[in-house]
């Protein structure tokens, strides 16, 4: 059963230096509260996986809480680089990153092997790319049926999977709505799991029957971050803050600016400050 | 009045992007020029186009651009939205699609494409964002769209690195591979429209841009470029797509300005 934790708790107890970490949300829903907290607690030698680095692994990146990076598309969405990424892998700041990666379509597939409790994923990719001359685990397997060459890499088990959803309930039932990306398959993957989430409440109130819950006793820990997807979006709560990622574009190109505003806008901040920057861009 | 004689190089891009989808098809949208291609066509002559977006987003019909594949927006005009592990597996590799639309950082002359990095991979020169959905766009769509800005810098004689697939070293490359899709079928930039040759599968323009002559294209080029022994000139945009395409720009504007 999922025990209810301020999100200060839950990431004390649940993530470790040195873990394989994942905090998933495809452009929405992603866990940026739960990133601030790992950097406040100061978390190093992180393995980061999440398909899209996105601004939250070019904060944690940035502030070197990461010894490797496992992804599949790393740039700021519609607007350009990740700077604080590309300074890791170009220049080795603030300290070297090592980089595993894949495609979109790899990743996915390796989230679900993973959540199926298979030791890889099979599937047709990488044809006639460079990719698996510099990715050792990308190989090929022969189907016994047909011989037809497929694209294998290892399943992705995290250590922990950390997610925001938009609400649960009083058990610890969490319901996602929206672009659910690969968030349920992260969480079943992952040997520990938490999640954030806008809000408690006594119904879940799912859209149907086949809505996307995940059952409380498939999580570690929730805590309760309104507004903690922020600059990311939660369907139904508050809108993406396209504005901010623009933003962040001229923050994150120098160190000195982005160490700046690391330490006014996360250092010196707790999950509290999320309910209004959401609340903003409702 | 919509003046159709004055459009920006960047609007003809888009105009002639737009043209080459049809209302029949599946077509899987990258961000970018792409998406921007992929509702002008919506809103003018293919209103019953299929836009999928790897999100997770099946027949989204966006009233303003998004920014990110994944905005709000396109989910909430969409049909249905399922798991990206569902997108790439049933849907994409399930040969669904009939049209990836893509952009790319640069492109050879047999339309590989390259978003991953200038340099060696190790110790790249730019590291650029990486393949994210394309190297399985590439080969699982029916056949590719590609949409960029012609320069000497994206335009190259040797791609430091293939991330997307197109007709690798030209003839039978795809077939060799076991690809029965057709791949790069249309290159569509600020200048011209290009075309793979049917034999060498190399790529040539068939079709100028008004006003633009072989040299200015040649000079943004970084290979000697073959042109089509009925090279045509590419249809202006009419007023009518001028004028959707700049309402769809205004109200895109508008809407990042609102936001915090």
């Amino acid at each position: 059963m999922a025990t209810l934790l301020s999100l200060a708790e839950a990431v004390a107890l649940h993530v470790h230096d040195g873990d394989v970490v994942a905090l998933e949300g495809f452009t929405h829903l992603i866990p940026f509260a739960a990133g601030h907290e790992l950097i406040r607690q100061r978390r190093k030698h992180l393995t980061l996986v999440r398909m899209t680095p996105d601004l939250i692994y070019d904060q944690l990146i940035g502030m070197g809480a990461a010894d490797r990076l496992v992804f599949s598309w790393g740039g700021n969405p519609g607007v350009g680089s990740l700077h604080r990424l590309r300074d890791a892998v170009e220049n080795g700041w603030p300290q070297p990153l090592a980089i595993e990666e894949h495609s979109h379509a790899a990743m996915a597939n390796a989230y679900e092997a993973g959540a199926a409790n298979l030791p890889f994923a099979a599937f047709r990719g990488y044809i006639g790319v460079d990719l698996p001359k510099v990715n050792p685990r990308i190989r090929t397997v022969e189907c016994p049926f047909t011989g037809e060459k497929l694209a294998a890499i290892p399943a992705l088990r995290p250590d922990v999977a950390i997610i925001h959803a938009q609400r649960a309930d009083r058990a610890g039932n969490v319901l996602l709505e929206g672009i659910v990306g690969v968030q349920k398959q992260a969480v079943l993957a992952a040997k520990r799991s938490i999640v954030t989430v806008e809000e408690v409440v006594d119904r879940l109130d799912a859209p149907g029957y086949n809505a996307t819950i995940l059952p409380s006793w498939t999580i570690s820990s929730i805590a309760v971050v309104p507004g903690g997807a922020y600059p990311s979006y939660a369907q139904g709560y508050y809108r993406r803050a396209n504005s901010f990622y623009k933003k962040w574009d001229a923050i994150a190109r120098e160190r000195e600016s982005f160490l700046a505003w690391m330490q006014q806008n996360v250092i010196e901040q707790g999950p509290e400050a999320f309910q209004s920057h959401a609340a903003a861009a409702r | 009045m919509i003046n159709p004689q004055a459009f920006t190089p960047n609007e003809i891009m888009t105009v002639a992007a737009a043209r080459a989808l049809r209302n029949s098809d599946v077509c899987f949208v990258g961000i970018g020029a792409p998406s921007a291609a992929c509702n002008l066509a919506r809103l003018t002559h293919a209103p019953g186009i299929t836009l999928i977006y790897e999100s997770g987003t099946i027949g989204t019909r966006p009233q303003v651009l998004p920014l990110s594949i994944g905005d709000g927006e396109l989910c909430e005009t969409a049909l249905t939205t399922v798991s990206v592990p569902e997108m790439f597996r049933y849907w994409l590799q399930g040969g669904r699609i009939t049209v990836g639309f893509l952009g790319g950082a640069q492109i050879d002359r047999y339309a590989n494409l390259n978003t991953t990095v200038v340099g060696p991979y190790d110790k790249p020169k730019v590291r650029l964002p990486g393949g994210g959905g394309a190297p399985e766009i590439a080969s699982s769509c029916g056949e590719v769209f590609i949409t960029m800005t012609m320069s000497s810098r994206t335009f190259v004689e040797r791609l430091p690195f293939i991330t997307s697939f197109g007709h690798g070293a030209g003839g039978a490359s795809r077939e060799a591979l076991g690809l029965s899709t057709k791949g790069p079928t249309r290159v569509m930039t600020d200048l011209c429209v290009l075309e793979p040759a049917a034999d060498t599968r190399e790529l040539t323009v068939v079709s100028l841009h008004p006003g633009i002559t072989r040299e200015a294209v040649q000079a943004q080029c970084g290979w000697p470029l073959r042109f089509a022994d009925e090279l045509i000139e590419t249809t202006p945009p009419t007023a009518e797509e001028l004028r959707v395409l700049r309402e769809l720009q205004d109200r895109t504007d508008r809407a990042h300005r609102e936001e915090a």
